[in-house]
């Protein structure tokens, strides 16, 4: 199974103010169709031919960095352009609510908990909404990394490599992150990912 | 009022606060405030003052290779940062980084685990920022011959110099640095780092190098980090190069 590069789900334009069109333009039409296409070549001949993006991304990590860097942020964006939506960031569903309060305090202390992984991550990567043995956790990753290398499922992230925020937010990554979680996040796609990690 | 005596004490000798603070039995948290006094009082030292280095030409010194803007915001926010952050480090823990950059850099593993991180990425991003300001200019030099004939010994020549540097720039993944090293007996080798990371960290000395972090092209090429890399062999500054070169076999080159 060859990896592919979908279609974003909303237009270039529809995360405005808060993403720009030429970000989705680079961010989407360049960066994540480069690590389609490098992934397709990396992955040829190669023992995980033929497996899941999930597969591939757990079993190359630590053995093929080529690889896992290019399936890694495959799958990363794959999901990142879904946790997105335009008129996002506003009620979470019940249950997932209940649980974030639960383990991670309140819905406040998460936003601030998640920015401030983002913020702390030095250089390139991503922050992150994890479940991992039953719990929720915020954790943050370098470059490709995920939860998914650290025994945990993902169900939210956002990306803060530069070209993620640099043309909207210049230096200004904080910024850009609190506009993520207040504007941006599409609560529902996080549930269902919450929902099918939880059985 | 334990408090107020371990202070009072403070100003007498290290070795009668030792004492005071631990037959007074005082909390850990006391104790650990007693000791990052200590230095400060004795040694009556202010801590290290870090400055950001003007940059030797103006913002759009390097256009069309660098815009104004990059150059702008990369100088006056993203270097500043490491300075203020450096700022606040050495406030708080005094007498950590009151050391030249080059030794402290070398011997991170030193430092207290609290500092450590922190000194390896912004002391690393403030030595690295400044050797790369320096290295740049307007375009138009020319490498000497006496780099010209090194450039040749050890890589076959400037065009494959460029090549294997572009190449292991291109291939960092995500933020970091390509550099070229030079030994004391004037030695070039190429080595990429991650992040702020550099070799100064293995106490070697850096001719050049070039900033990978995307903050350093997005502006201005985007995705295109290999067009960046290309152009940017029109602002190294070789007569920087051929003075460092020098001072490296001098033994004065510093960061």
């Amino acid at each position: 199974m060859s990896f592919t590069l979908a279609d974003l789900p909303y237009a270039h334009d529809a995360l405005q103010p808060y993403m720009s069109k030429e970000t989705l333009e680079y961010h989407h039409d360049k960066h994540h169709l480069a690590y389609v296409n490098n992934g397709n070549n990396l992955v040829k001949g190669t023992e995980w031919e033929g497996k899941s993006l999930e597969d591939v991304v757990k079993g190359s990590f630590g053995k093929n960095a080529g690889l896992f860097n290019n399936a890694g942020q495959h799958y990363n964006h794959m999901h990142f352009w879904n946790w997105m939506k335009p008129n996002g960031g506003g009620a979470i569903p019940g249950k997932l609510e209940a649980k974030i309060i639960t383990d991670l305090g309140s819905v406040e202390k998460m936003k601030e908990d998640f920015i401030q992984a983002g913020i702390t991550q030095f250089g390139s990567g991503w922050a992150w909404i994890a479940l991992k043995n039953g719990k929720l956790e915020i954790m943050k990753s370098a470059n490709g990394e995920s939860p998914l290398v650290m025994g945990a499922t993902p169900i939210l992230g956002c990306d803060v490599w530069e070209h993620s925020y640099y043309i909207d937010y210049r230096n200004r990554r904080p910024d850009y992150l609190k506009a993520f979680i207040d504007h941006l996040v599409n609560w529902e796609y996080v549930d269902q990912l919450f929902e099918k990690a939880a059985v | 009022m334990a408090s107020h005596m371990t202070r009072r004490t403070a100003l007498g000798s290290a070795v009668a606060l030792g004492f005071a603070a631990s037959s007074l039995g005082l909390t850990g948290k006391a104790d650990a405030q007693a000791k990052t006094d200590m230095p400060a009082k004795a040694n009556a030292q202010p801590p290290t003052v870090f400055t950001l280095p003007p940059l030797p030409y103006a913002f759009d010194a390097l256009q069309p290779h660098i815009d104004a803007k990059t150059m702008e915001l990369h100088h006056g926010k993203h270097h500043q940062a490491f300075i203020n952050n450096l700022n606040t480090a050495a406030a708080e823990y005094p007498g950590l980084l009151n050391k030249p950059i080059q030794d402290i850099l070398k011997d991170l593993a030193s430092l207290p685990e609290a500092v450590r991180m922190l000194a390896r990425n912004n002391l690393g991003g403030h030595a690295n920022h400044s050797m790369y300001w320096q290295i740049m200019g307007k375009p138009g030099t020319k490498p000497d011959s006496e780099i010209s004939a090194i450039i040749e010994r050890d890589f076959g020549g400037l065009e494959k110099l460029q090549t294997a540097f572009n190449t292991a720039a291109a291939k960092v993944f995500g933020s970091g640095w390509a550099f070229v090293t030079v030994s004391s007996d004037g030695k070039l080798a190429i080595e990429a780092r991650p992040n702020q990371d550099s070799p100064l960290m293995d106490g070697k000395r850096v001719l050049f190098g070039n900033d990978v972090w995307e903050h350093a092209y997005y502006l201005n090429y985007q995705n295109r980090r290999p067009d960046y890399l290309k152009s940017w062999w029109n602002v190294l500054n070789w007569d920087k190069v051929s003075e460092r070169y020098k001072q490296a076999k001098a033994g004065t080159l510093v960061i």
